[in-house]
């Protein structure tokens, strides 16, 4: 008897709580019907804050409908201040909308847990190339919301069309589309060029020319040599895909460059990628003996620190290296240099990567219509300003013309006649075990530190590669 | 009748919070581990493909896990050797012997147990530093300072042996306490007899205090596998992130890396069952060929 009441009463617990943890995942159906509700409301609050917006703020009479926008944002070397800041002129320019600002440094760890229950943030502003992978892997997921008609619209409070204001170039990217099919998925914020950095000061000092070509570059390396300054460092390896980017653009050109980022079949092995592989691999052997050792998260910037010490002559970063490397110590007379990466064939033009942050509307988001509007009011000159101020520059026309000092220098580099290369792998269906980055950029440290063969190192590639292009749709 | 009837009710109420909570947080999440490692899916939309082994399939094919489960492997049999042989003679000797500062010594010996993972990898990569570090230019006294700088954590072949150092000086105190406890409850009467008989100390050591703690050794032997692959995990994240190229990647940072980085939810839940079984099954057979008939004291 006893035994009996007790069992019927754990299995009543068990019953109950395995109820309760199936409950979790069937909460979709709630989830799907959500978009249906915001669409609903959504042709009242659609006109209003495009067309109305400058009537709205002196007529109280119009009826104000109340709304949240949950807004997530990365804190990155911008700092957070800029974010708040935007989001109450955002609130000020549109009455009755109460913006809710999530700002991190890891962002992804903040809103993913809510978003497996089904609870999503409206607005996202994350890059893409994060260890998280989050816009990523909602893109491979398929979970994002198709920007188009956002490019469509007209910037809150101007005239302008939001597609008209952006720099051409920048929505016709693989970074943008991530699908390669011509739909934009993500809007392009702050943008870097990525180049090799270097101390002005050190070559003034020794009477060295900076050198435009390879063939320069390794004279200078074998020079340096002699007074014991390597020619290369980098920080990571995760700054080799700017730099693979970049040459391998101007090793075959756009179409090549894209070709590569779509896997085609034996681009890898093709000439043009080989003399990209030789090229780094000959990099490698010019590249500072410790670099390896400190080449993870905990110890990159000491390899940024070999720049400041004259230990080593170029390193490829983005232009947030001298804020991040603003309290190091430095050699006397240091001055950052910038310079796009020289061309791979002879008498090409050189060439930089274009890295820049993202911003994205996820397509489970429940107020779909004010987060559309808010994306659109991220280039109005308000906004931009705002950003501007903190040197988070996004590709508005004009807007980089603001800057001064060293950050004139670094946005002024494809006016001085580099090629600007922007783009990413293209998205595929996630496919288990293979990572095209890690064996891209991750391969470099065995090639540094002789593990590793070109050849092997080629051959890997190109075999992600074909995995890759199976799981493309 | 009625009180045997009370009595079991206010059993199964007392019961049923701890069975509540085991089901929920312990039963579901490792059932739908299992579960997910049969699915495709990235780990947020509606869209799971039902894939069967099929992830086991990819698993067994995939060389960047085997290579990390030989690292795991050998982390936890290098760590598991060289903590419990030095944590068994530290407190070996901090019990047995009358040594001055003996609290001093067990404090300091457990300093690095209450230290974040974070500030050891810290401390650690200021030592394993190729040009300032201390290892370094200690070596650098015997064999000059003129020659290449040992890369602790740029070798390949050498970087899982700093992880492995790194490891045991974080977990030689826990291991440590645990067994001087133990071995504090060996009643002293049989060391004075093994005193008159003339057995040295060291004999002393085999004959009378290791089979006497032998259980607590055991127990021990299962919290090494444990902690030595959870352990591994968050050194790795902290110190190498798994580079380089791979080098140092461990069965969860691997796992990690393919849920998250790679979109593969589902891959990475197979990683977790083949940690799961590997971790049930390794304890299992420490504890099937460490069995002794316990000796009573």
């Amino acid at each position: 008897m006893k035994k009996k009441v007790i069992s019927t009463l754990l299995a009543t617990a068990m019953v109950a709580s395995l109820l309760a943890g199936c409950g979790g995942s069937g909460n979709t159906p709630a989830q799907d019907s959500a978009p249906a509700d915001t669409a609903a409301d959504s042709s009242a609050s659609e006109a209003e804050p495009a067309e109305e917006a400058p009537a709205e703020e002196s007529s109280e009479a119009a009826p104000v409908e109340e709304q949240t926008l949950k807004v997530a944002a990365f804190e990155g070397g911008y700092g957070a201040d800029m974010w708040s800041e935007v989001v109450a002129a955002f609130e000020a320019s549109h009455p009755g909308v109460t913006v809710e600002l999530t700002i991190d440094k890891k962002i992804e760890d903040v809103i993913s847990p809510a978003m497996k229950a089904g609870d999503y943030p409206d607005v996202v502003h994350l890059a893409t190339g994060r260890e998280a992978a989050l816009t990523e892997t909602l893109t491979k997921e398929k979970a994002l919301l198709p920007l188009t008609d956002v490019l469509e619209m007209t910037v809150p409070g101007e005239s302008v069309k939001v597609k008209d204001k952006i720099v051409p170039g920048f929505l016709d990217t693989l970074a943008t589309n991530p699908y390669g099919d011509g739909v934009t998925y993500y809007a392009p914020m702050f943008y870097s060029p990525c180049g090799l950095f270097y101390n002005a000061g050190l070559f003034k000092e020794k009477g060295w020319d900076v050198p435009t070509t390879w063939e320069e570059m390794w004279a200078l390396g074998d020079t340096a040599a002699a007074e014991g300054i390597a020619l290369f460092t980098y920080p990571t390896t995760g700054y080799f895909d700017a730099f693979t980017y970049a040459t391998l653009s101007s090793a075959g050109g756009s179409d090549f460059f894209n070709s590569c980022m779509t896997y085609e079949d034996g681009i890898w092995e093709s000439e043009n990628a080989t003399k990209v592989f030789e090229l780094i691999a000959k990099l490698g052997e010019y590249t500072e003996g410790t670099t390896v050792a400190n080449a993870n998260n905990d110890n990159f910037t000491k390899n940024q620190q070999l720049i400041l010490d004259n230990k080593a002559i170029f390193c490829p970063n983005g232009t947030w290296l001298p804020g991040e490397m603003a309290d190091a110590p430095r050699a006397d007379g240091f001055e950052w240099g910038f310079m796009a990466i020289p061309a791979v064939n002879a008498g090409g033009a050189g060439c930089s990567f274009c890295w820049f942050e993202q911003m994205w509307i996820p397509a489970a988001a429940q107020n779909q219509d004010m987060a559309k509007e808010f994306v659109a009011y991220m280039y109005s000159d308000e906004a931009a300003q705002i950003f501007a101020k903190s040197t988070a520059i996004q590709p508005i026309t004009g807007v980089s013309d603001s800057l001064d000092g060293d950050n004139k220098m670094f946005y002024s580099i494809y006016d001085n006649g580099a090629t600007a290369v922007m783009g990413g792998f293209a998205s595929t269906a996630p496919v288990e075990g293979v990572n095209m980055l890690d064996t891209l950029c991750g391969t470099v440290n065995s090639i540094v530190s002789g593990d590793k063969t070109v050849a092997e190192w080629q051959a890997a590639v190109e075999e992600a590669s074909d995995k890759l292009r199976a799981a493309m749709e | 009748m009625k009180k045997v009837k009370g009595k079991s009710i206010f059993i199964t109420v007392c019961v049923a919070p701890a069975v509540i909570l085991f089901i929920i947080f312990m039963l579901i999440p490792t059932f739908n581990v299992f579960k997910m490692s049969l699915y495709k899916w990235g780990g947020y939309s509606n869209t799971k493909e039902f894939v069967g082994l099929n992830n086991f399939k990819i698993l067994v094919e995939d060389m960047n896990f085997f290579r990390s489960f030989q690292n795991t492997v050998l982390l936890i049999v290098c760590v598991t050797i060289v903590t419990m042989a030095l944590s068994l003679i530290f407190a070996g000797i901090l019990s047995r012997e009358k040594i001055k500062g003996q609290n001093f010594f067990r404090i300091i010996f457990y300093i690095p147990n209450i230290l974040s993972v974070v500030v050891i990898s810290a401390i650690f990569s200021a030592i394993y530093d190729p040009n300032n570090g201390l290892l370094n230019s200690i070596i650098g006294i015997f064999r000059g300072s003129d020659k290449t700088p040992i890369l602790w954590l740029g070798d390949q072949k050498l970087v899982i042996y700093s992880l492995v150092i790194a490891m045991t000086w974080q977990a030689i105190g826990y291991y440590m306490v645990m067994y001087m406890a133990s071995m504090a409850s060996v009643p002293e009467s049989l060391y004075e007899s093994a005193n008159l008989e003339g057995a040295g100390k060291i004999h002393q050591f085999f004959t009378i205090t290791l089979p006497l703690i032998w259980t607590n050794i055991r127990t021990t032997l299962t919290f090494f596998v444990i902690s030595s692959i959870n352990i591994s995990f968050l050194i790795v994240k902290a110190l190498t992130n798994g580079g380089p190229d791979g080098a140092t990647e461990v069965f969860l940072s691997y796992m990690y890396k393919q849920a998250y980085t790679n979109s593969s939810y589902g891959y990475g839940m197979a990683i977790g069952v083949v940690v799961f079984l590997f971790s049930f099954g390794l304890s299992a057979l420490i504890n099937f060929v460490t069995k002794r008939e316990p000796l009573e004291f």
